[in-house]
């Protein structure tokens, strides 16, 4: 195999004008002179301006600012003048990792870093008040502090945070600050401005795929088509020719790339390079193969144990009647906006990236591990993500980038997946099919329930390691003990026949609550209906031994106007979770066309996520959540034929636009002591909510996803 | 091997200034503005005209650049997002400030170009309107936000 071409080395800047910009941007901009770090989630400057560290990712979620305004009102900072910034990976790592995880996932953000981030904003306060306390040489207890400023009350100086950050800086940090009661929260529970809005309505927002350095080469990459293939050879000598082409390089064993000074160039001569793969086998693979694989799972006699309480065969026994329905959804990609990339330089025996990832901690150690060097040698620069929902958090166009860069020596290499590699090769949404079975007595009470999952784990393929006794915890997602809304159902039993396939999956914007409610609350709704029951009273009645379930679904019923007359040819439908963390549920108001065009008139969602950090932004999720559920719902399906996915950009794999999007309703109910997500739950209850509308209107069951195949379609 | 068509000094104006850049006819003026020219607010989101992530002004009216070839463009005066206003003060950035639109941002500017054109050419637009003027991809799901904020852009640029 051709290992490289070695081109001349014409060289000239990527950029010499207007968007070349220099190393170092900060997150807003950066600040001229450094302030002092008052413990180690604040940093403090003499103009006052407070700049909170982040260490977790934003990728639109609104964790930023999250993060910010839960340091901030425990530091009894002035808001207007804070400001975030990340911290690096590779600080986080020298530092003994005092800030904590970075993997921004699993709508974990906020709840996971609530305590220790106010903590260190409380920790900071009692540092200010004390340095304040002892330039006044009086006690601390008879300072305040607000907005920036710590008072002595009984003479009524003051100071400013600015004039004391020095001094409090030099402080020993207290291990257990007391924390205020959310009685006296002022900026947690506000809706304040997102901390990254400005910069995004200019084109000032540097993201990863806009990083311009000198002396910068991009690279434009092929995997093998087919999952598992491995490439074999290249005609780089074809390609040598065209303008710009620096280099054809292997990239591990499965890809190609092309160097080039610009990537246009290098993705054109890509698409000239004839290429060699070798299928390894995996060329056959098909989606109705894998249809069968799954089919096999819903009766087979193994399967992991999810839970388990009574007797299901004696309550099925004793039913009166029994209902069975098949349900399933396929694989899905995340699309997100930005197509995967990175920029890594390899020089010195040195690696420096740049980077959109939900791990940084993941990203320093792929790329050290791509570049054969030590922790201790990378640098990671974060730069916002456009766009997450979990296909960041694996790091293949990281250790890619690295990769190329190794064979480039001392030039800082862009690799930037086009639309296609990023849909085809993705880590997508597992694919499962769900047998669900229930006995109803002669009342129409639910006497036994077995949900029976078949699919590909997501655990399996990524991290086996956290199987636990051969079963995936995450494929029963929303269905624990703790975490299903129907524990009164006396027998029940939900396990699941893990069926693998080469196809790589992950983490999926709500995984694997989004499949799940799909298939529970929809068939909650056929018992209903088989029960001659209304859909809302049916769940009420199922859920004595789940409170705060029960309390989100009766907040989104009463908004709604559940059971109140809706205009001719207009239906509801409902659906409910837990899930995060947070309780949610949502009504959708739908109309169906005799042809099968489906309008959504109007959502109504209710979440119940404990505390809400920033109730604009919880709103937007739920909005957010919509257009991703139903883009999911209406269109979503990546098929597979000969070994590869056959989708491959958004005119084949379409997504909701402007017209197709739902009026949203947001019912913020905080119940007040936990901290649940935001980011993810909502999505779980959006498609089930719409299919049971749809069949309030048509009397039609979808039970496999997307609608585009079954005949309906966004009006 | 060079399938380039035409090359040579193509002349553009963007945002009111000349640019000289040296590349083939067939180069999206997408990615001359990008790469060439290092103007990195206007976005690749798909390169097959589905997305709009890439939408820029073309004498004024919205279209997508990556499938416009460079040597297209001629005389047209293109916008970008650079270029909208030199200070962020378009009524269509106001609103977006005000509605706190973006998540992450990413389709943002050319859901700001998009509305921006729409406006210029109805400064009242209905919600039908804007159905059907703001075909934009947004993975976030900010689109109810982007419809507020295109009726308060409306309302601001109406008191000028
Ligand atoms: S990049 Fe031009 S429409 Fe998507
Ligand atoms: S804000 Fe993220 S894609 Fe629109």
């Amino acid at each position: 195999m051709t290992a490289s071409i070695g081109l001349g080395r014409r060289f000239f800047l990527a950029s010499t004008a207007a968007g070349a910009f220099s190393l170092g941007w900060k997150i807003p901009a950066a600040q001229a002179a450094t302030g002092a770090e008052v413990g180690i989630w604040a940093e403090i400057h003499a103009d006052d301006t407070v700049i909170v560290r982040i260490a977790r990712s934003e990728m639109g979620q609104g964790t930023l600012t999250g993060l910010a305004q839960l340091v901030a009102d425990e530091l009894d900072a002035d808001w207007s003048k804070v400001r975030a910034e990340y911290v690096a990976p590779e600080v986080n790592n020298a530092r003994k990792r005092v800030w904590g995880d970075m993997s921004t996932g699993g709508s974990r953000g906020i709840r996971a870093s609530v305590d220790y981030v106010r903590a260190g904003g409380a920790a900071a306060r009692a540092m200010l008040i004390q340095a304040a306390a002892q330039k006044w040489n009086v006690a601390a207890a008879e300072c305040s502090a607000s907005d920036s400023v710590v008072t002595h009350s009984l003479s009524g100086r003051r100071l400013r945070y600015g004039e004391l950050a020095e001094a409090a800086a030099k402080l020993p940090v207290p291990e257990k600050p007391v924390l205020k009661t959310p009685a006296q929260w002022k900026i947690i529970g506000k809706g304040v401005k997102r901390l990254d809005t400005a910069e995004k309505l200019t084109g000032a927002q540097k993201y990863a795929i806009d990083v311009i350095l000198p002396g910068m080469l991009n690279a434009a990459i092929a995997q093998s088509p087919v999952f598992g293939g491995k490439l074999v050879s290249f005609d780089a000598a074809k390609v040598a020719g065209m303008p710009g082409v620096r280099h054809v390089l292997a990239v591990d064993d499965n890809a190609v790339a092309v160097v080039a000074d610009k990537w246009w160039q290098a993705k054109t001569a890509l698409e000239a390079l004839p290429v060699t793969w070798d299928e390894a086998g995996n060329g056959k693979l098909s989606s109705a193969e894998i249809a069968r694989h799954l089919a096999g799972g819903l009766d087979a006699a193994e399967a992991g144990l999810g839970q388990k309480q009574g007797d299901l065969a004696a309550g099925l026994k004793a039913a009166a009647k029994t209902v069975t329905a098949t349900y399933g959804t396929p694989f899905l990609a995340h699309a997100t906006m930005e197509p995967m990339n990175c920029t890594a330089q390899f020089a010195d025996g040195k690696v420096e990236i740049w980077v959109a990832s939900q791990n940084g901690d993941a990203s320093l150690a792929a790329a050290a591990e791509a570049g054969g060097v030590k922790l201790g040698d990378v640098k990671v620069n974060k730069l916002h993500l456009g766009g997450g929902f979990g296909r960041r958090g694996q790091q293949d166009y990281t250790r890619q980038a690295v990769l190329i860069a190794k064979q480039v020596p001392g030039r800082p290499i862009k690799l930037i997946w086009s639309r296609e590699e990023d849909m085809q090769h993705d880590f997508f949404r597992p694919i499962t099919q769900a047998k669900m079975t229930a006995g109803l007595d002669k009342d129409g009470n639910v006497t036994a329930l077995h949900a029976r999952l078949s699919g590909q784990s997501i655990v399996a393929y990524l991290s086996p390691s956290r199987l636990v006794n051969g079963v995936d915890p995450v494929a029963f997602q929303g269905w624990a003990a703790d975490e299903f809304g129907y524990m009164a159902i006396p027998n029940l039993l939900i396990d699941h026949a893990m069926r693998n396939t080469n196809v790589p999956v992950g983490f999926w914007r709500g995984v694997n609550a989004n499949q799940n409610t799909i298939y529970m609350e929809c068939f909650i709704d056929e018992l209903a209906h088989a029960a001659g029951r209304d859909p809302l009273a049916f769940r009420q009645a199922l859920m004595a031994k789940n409170p705060k379930h029960l309390a989100v679904l009766n907040a989104v019923a009463e908004k709604a106007g559940w059971g109140k007359p809706l205009p001719a040819g207009v239906f509801r439908g409902i659906a409910q979770n837990y899930a995060y963390g947070s309780y949610v549920a949502a009504v959708a108001e739908v109309s169906v066309s005799a042809k099968g065009a489906v309008q959504v008139h109007r959502i109504v969602a209710a979440t119940d996520p404990g505390y809400v950090v920033n109730p604009q932004q919880v709103a937007a999720q739920i909005e957010g959540s919509f257009a991703y559920g139903l883009s999911a719902l209406f269109y979503g399906e990546n098929t597979v034929e000969n070994g590869r996915m056959v989708e491959g950009n958004f005119d084949s794999y379409q997504i909701l636009r402007m017209a197709e999007m739902p009026k949203v309703e947001s019912v913020i109910v905080p119940s007040g002591g936990f901290w649940g997500g935001v980011g993810e739950p909502t999505i779980a209850v959006a498609p089930p909510a719409v299919l049971n509308a749809i069949f309030a209107a048509t009397g039609k069951r979808v039970r496999q996803m997307p609608l585009k195949n079954q005949g309906f379609f966004p009006a | 091997m060079c399938n380039d068509g035409g090359h040579g000094m193509i002349t553009l104006t963007i945002n009111g200034k000349q640019h000289q850049v040296d590349a083939p006819d067939d180069t999206p003026l997408l990615w001359v503005l990008r790469e060439w020219i290092g103007m990195t607010g206007t976005k690749f989101g798909c390169g097959v005209a589905q997305c709009g992530a890439c939408s820029v002004h073309v004498d004024g009216e919205v279209q997508r650049s990556c499938q416009i070839h460079v040597g297209d463009v001629g005389s047209a005066k293109i916008t970008t997002i650079e270029g909208l206003s030199p200070d962020g003060s378009h009524p269509v950035q106001r609103a977006w400030l005000e509605h706190d639109v973006p998540q992450c941002g990413y389709c943002q500017s050319g859901q700001i170009m998009a509305a921006a054109a729409l406006l210029a050419q109805k400064p009242r637009p209905s919600d039908a309107d804007i159905d059907e003027a703001m075909t934009n991809i947004c993975r976030c799901g900010t689109y109810n936000r982007v419809r507020a904020a295109i009726h308060t852009a409306a309302d601001l640029a109406g008191k000028v």
